[in-house]
């Protein structure tokens, strides 16, 4: 046998990655983003599947956190953005004339990097969403403000102190706040932009299982920079790499025999 | 600069090659000494099963090593791979010490005047080891896929040789002592080849990423 070691491991197979059976819920096709001349997606078609949580990898500036605030139309927000394609939520264009985007919002919520509990009490935290939309019944919030916090398994820890503010919780306990704050108002996606890379390990694990139980409700998509994050919790992966998506398929695929050179490149390592 | 985690894995694969060579070496001493009736052959042997059990317990805390540093994609189905050449390997030498035993209590013996393929059978397992772990080096699963079927003519040499030898105890009862033994070193050569063929099925998903032991398994085979 040679002594030398072994030349460098290369997949040898393109395989189609098959994206399971689910129907979609959300269908990108041909999606650019604009920042004035400076192009930051280029004509992205992906299917996202319902009640499945999907990640969003790539490197820093690869445009995975813009395509999700795709998802909800943050990126109106910002001037001097345009863009072309179409995301289709269900039947709906969400970029169509006549869509309100406060509506679509509510359809489709958001978690942040950082947790931003607003400075009220923790009840009125999660009050917050459904007041605006006018719910006013004392007993209704009650209850809406109990099964989110069960829902974002927080309700034990703080059952006994509703009413002080949302600012003494730890920061895993802030970030589980705003889960639940996100999840009142009875959203059907959940979009979540490196919601634990802010926590401790202990923190963090609460917040991948909550995430793993939302799913049988929610659709989730996720950005991370953690692939052990997105390994553990996702079951769908998308691959970014400037501006462009590069392959998505079954997260046990994407991790285990990528097809593209580029995502197995970023998976172990060996990046740039 | 190489990173220190592909530094690792590159010592992984190095200490698995250096595994594999003694695994070889170890067969082909075993069936040496077998044909030659070299009593000092089966002994050192016998004496050098313990170099392939410390590289198995060598090999094994290496790939949990990297397991804990979360290796992903061809790092991970390397040092899922290791974990299991190790362990056949291993098996390769118990089996080679097998061999040794035997080939230690027949140079004690007369020899018996038995027509049998067993150096045809010998050289078969011998190169179906060598030729796996080729495949390993070379990382070709074409090589390793047509070495597959090639374990059935061992089986089949296996039960012709089997049956050669229970013939002749019936004919022979007061050569059964000697007989016993050679039933027992065909079947270890039998069982080297099934570990070899197994070392081909994991160069397989090493390059591949398909699980092509027993039919395949579903999700991999996309």
């Amino acid at each position: 046998m040679p002594e030398n070691a072994l030349p460098k491991l290369e997949v040898k197979t393109a395989l189609a990655a098959a994206s399971g059976n689910a129907a979609p819920l959300i269908e990108i096709k041909k999606l650019s983003l604009f920042y004035g001349q400076a192009q930051a997606l280029k004509n992205i078609s992906l299917s996202i599947r319902e009640r499945v949580v999907t990640a969003f990898i790539g490197p820093s500036g690869c445009g995975k956190s813009t395509l999700l605030r795709c998802l909800n139309r943050m990126n109106d927000l910002i001037d001097g953005v345009r863009i072309e394609g179409s995301v289709r939520i269900g039947q709906h264009d969400i970029y169509a004339p006549d869509v309100d985007v406060i509506e679509l919002r509510k359809r489709v919520g958001m978690v942040f990097q950082k947790s931003n509990p607003f400075p009220k009490s923790i009840y009125d935290n999660v009050a917050y969403g459904l007041r605006i939309q006018g719910v006013k019944n004392k007993s209704d919030l009650d209850a809406a403000v109990e099964q989110s916090l069960r829902g974002a398994a927080l309700w034990d820890e703080v059952k006994d102190r509703l009413h002080t503010s949302a600012l003494g919780l730890s920061g895993g306990q802030q970030q589980r706040l705003c889960i639940a704050r996100a999840i009142a108002v009875k959203p059907e996606i959940v979009l979540m932009d490196e919601p634990a890379s802010a926590l401790d390990p202990i923190a963090t694990a609460r917040v991948e299982d909550l995430i793993l139980e939302l799913k049988r409700d929610f659709t989730i998509v996720i950005v991370t920079h953690n692939m052990q994050q997105a390994t553990r919790i996702s079951d769908d992966t998308a691959f970014f790499y400037m501006g462009e998506l590069i392959e998505a398929g079954p997260t046990q695929k994407i991790f285990t025999n990528p097809r593209q050179k580029r995502t197995e490149d970023y998976v172990t390592g060996r990046f740039g | 600069m190489e990173r220190h985690f592909e530094q690792e894995l590159a010592e992984l694969k190095q200490k698995l090659l250096t595994m594999g060579s003694y695994a070889e070496k170890a067969v082909s001493d075993a069936v040496n000494a077998l044909a030659n009736r070299d009593l000092a052959l089966a002994l050192a042997v016998r004496a050098n099963d313990k170099v392939l059990d410390q590289f198995e317990l060598e090999v094994d805390e290496m790939a949990i090593r990297l397991l804990a540093k979360a290796p992903l994609a061809s790092d991970l189905r390397l040092v899922t791979v290791a974990l299991k050449l190790t362990q056949n390997l291993e098996r390769v030498g118990d089996e080679a010490a097998k061999i040794a035993k035997r080939a230690r209590d027949l140079s004690k013996e007369p020899p018996l005047k038995l027509q049998l393929e067993l150096p045809r059978m010998a050289a078969l397992a011998g190169d179906l080891l060598k030729r796996s772990l080729d495949a390993f080096v070379q990382k070709d699963p074409a090589a390793a896929r047509a070495l597959i079927p090639r374990d059935k003519e061992v089986n089949a040499l296996h039960k012709q040789i089997q049956a050669q030898i229970i013939e002749h105890m019936k004919e022979s009862p007061d050569h059964i002592a000697r007989c016993l033994h050679l039933l027992v070193a065909t079947k270890s050569l039998e069982r080297i080849a099934d570990h070899a063929k197994n070392v081909a099925e994991e160069v397989v998903y090493l390059c591949e990423a398909r699980d092509i032991r027993h039919g395949g398994s579903k999700w991999t085979a996309t």
